[in-house]
Parts: structure tokens; sequence; C-alpha cells
């Protein structure tokens, strides 16, 4: 199968990168709220497709393949990087689908929460993988 | 207190996505879970129980601006690895220079 679950890789993820990520996550959304609470919506609006996590998530995905190339005698840092670039590469995509979310609920903005943001969840997630599969149409890994 | 749920709310959505994006393969396709909508869900949904309609649609509206800024972001960074083979927590850090600038270029331009 093409898309794939790999439960396995959740070992290799410790208690405390959860944390981070976790705290990260929380900040930012504090973050966004703040701003919007201070400038407005306009200038708040921009932060809800902030970065937030990716540096936690990047660097984990360089240690992460560093490690698994160093147990094998091996030097992982090109190998790490490597993983990275794929997951902006692929963060990318993803950015263009969210440009599509925003578009939903812009044009939405006066329905019911749940059905609008649960709409919009479900059309990034189909933007998205259809964009990834157009990618690799292109670009075959 | 609303900074609380804001910051558990926030955090529970994010690490769920996050956690998404290390069990799905390929790497690539995982990828994709770095730009989904974890610190839109929860601020739209709170903008959406205490605000009006006008006021979501004008923070949609500017997240539009911010999803492009968070493209070029992206991109750059993953230049940087490939061909500046810099360490990703150095890319993504100064990458975020990058953010701000066309989020708020963007946001001068078309919003004022």
């Amino acid at each position: 199968m093409l898309i794939r679950f790999k439960l396995l890789a959740l070992k290799e993820t410790q208690a405390h990168d959860y944390l981070v990520r976790f705290g990260l996550g929380g900040l930012a959304t504090v973050f966004a709220g703040l701003i919007a609470d201070l400038f407005g919506p306009e200038t708040g609006g921009l932060f809800l497709a902030f970065p937030a996590i990716f540096c936690a998530s990047a660097t984990l995905i360089e240690k992460h393949e560093r490690e698994r190339k160093a147990r094998k005698g091996l030097k992982g840092s090109e190998r790490g990087r490597g993983a990275a670039a794929l997951d902006a590469a692929g963060a990318a995509w993803g950015s263009a689908a969210l440009i599509i979310f925003a578009c939903v609920v812009w044009a939405e903005a006066d329905g019911m929460a749940t059905v609008v943001l649960g709409f919009a969840g479900l059309v990034w997630l189909i933007a998205a993988t259809a964009f990834w599969f157009f990618r690799r149409s292109l670009h075959p890994e | 207190m609303e900074y609380v749920i804001r910051f558990l709310a926030g955090g529970a959505v994010v690490s769920l996505f996050a956690v998404l994006g290390d069990v799905l393969r390929p790497k690539s396709f995982a990828g994709l879970f770095g730009a989904a909508p974890s610190v839109a869900l929860v601020t739209l949904g709170l903008a959406f129980w205490k605000e009006s309609p006008a006021y979501v649609a004008t923070e949609a509206r500017s997240m539009v601006l911010g999803a492009i800024a968070l493209a070029a972001y992206s991109v750059v960074v993953c230049q940087a690895l490939i061909r500046g083979r810099v360490a990703a927590l150095y890319a993504t850090l100064v990458a975020l220079a990058l953010w701000l600038a066309v989020a708020l270029g963007l946001e001068r331009l078309f919003v004022g």
C-alpha cells in the first residue's frame, strides 16, 4: 500500500519530545490568541499558519534518521538532513492545502462552527493528499 | 482562564497531528501534517464561539496570507537543508524571520 502507518515509529520518540511539542503547540495557540486580542483579527489570523512546531519536528526527524544510521555504524548527518528536507517539502504542499482550508472558513464564516471546521478540515486532508499524489507523479521516490 | 483552555486544547491538537506525522509513511506524505490546521482549528473554534461571523471571516482571510508565508518558509527550509547543508534546527529557526517578513508584507499589501 502506498500510504501506510508505521506504529513502531512511536517508540523512537521519547516522552520529553512529546512534552516539547505539546508545550510549543499550546504556546503557539496562546500566542495567536494574544496577537488577535492586541492587534485585531487581521494580524492575529496570520499566526494561524505560524510554523509552530516545525523546528521541533524537523530536528526530531533529523535526529532519528542520524541515530538509525549510527546504529549501523554509518555517518547519518546527510541522511538526517535529507529526511528533514523531505518533511519540509511535504509541509509546502500541506501549506497549499491550508490556503484552501482558510478560504473555506472565510467563505462559510456565518455557518455552524463544528460543521464549517469539520468540512474545512476534511477539504484540507483531501487537497493535501491530492497535492501529494500530484507531486509523486512528477517526482516518483 | 481562556488562555489556559487555548494552551491545553492547542497543545493536544498540535500533538495529535504531530503523532500522525510520526507514524505515517512515506515521509514526504507525513510532512503534509507539518502544515495541518492544528492551531487554526482551536483558535477559529473559539472565535466561532465568542466572536461575530465577520471576526471569523477576517481571521480566516488573514490566515490565507499566513499560509502563503508558510509555503514560502517550507520551500526555503527544504532548499537550505538540501543545498545549504545546514542543520535542521538552524534552518527552521532562521527561516522564521522569513515567515514573519512574508506574512506581514502580504498583510500590508492586501489588508492595509
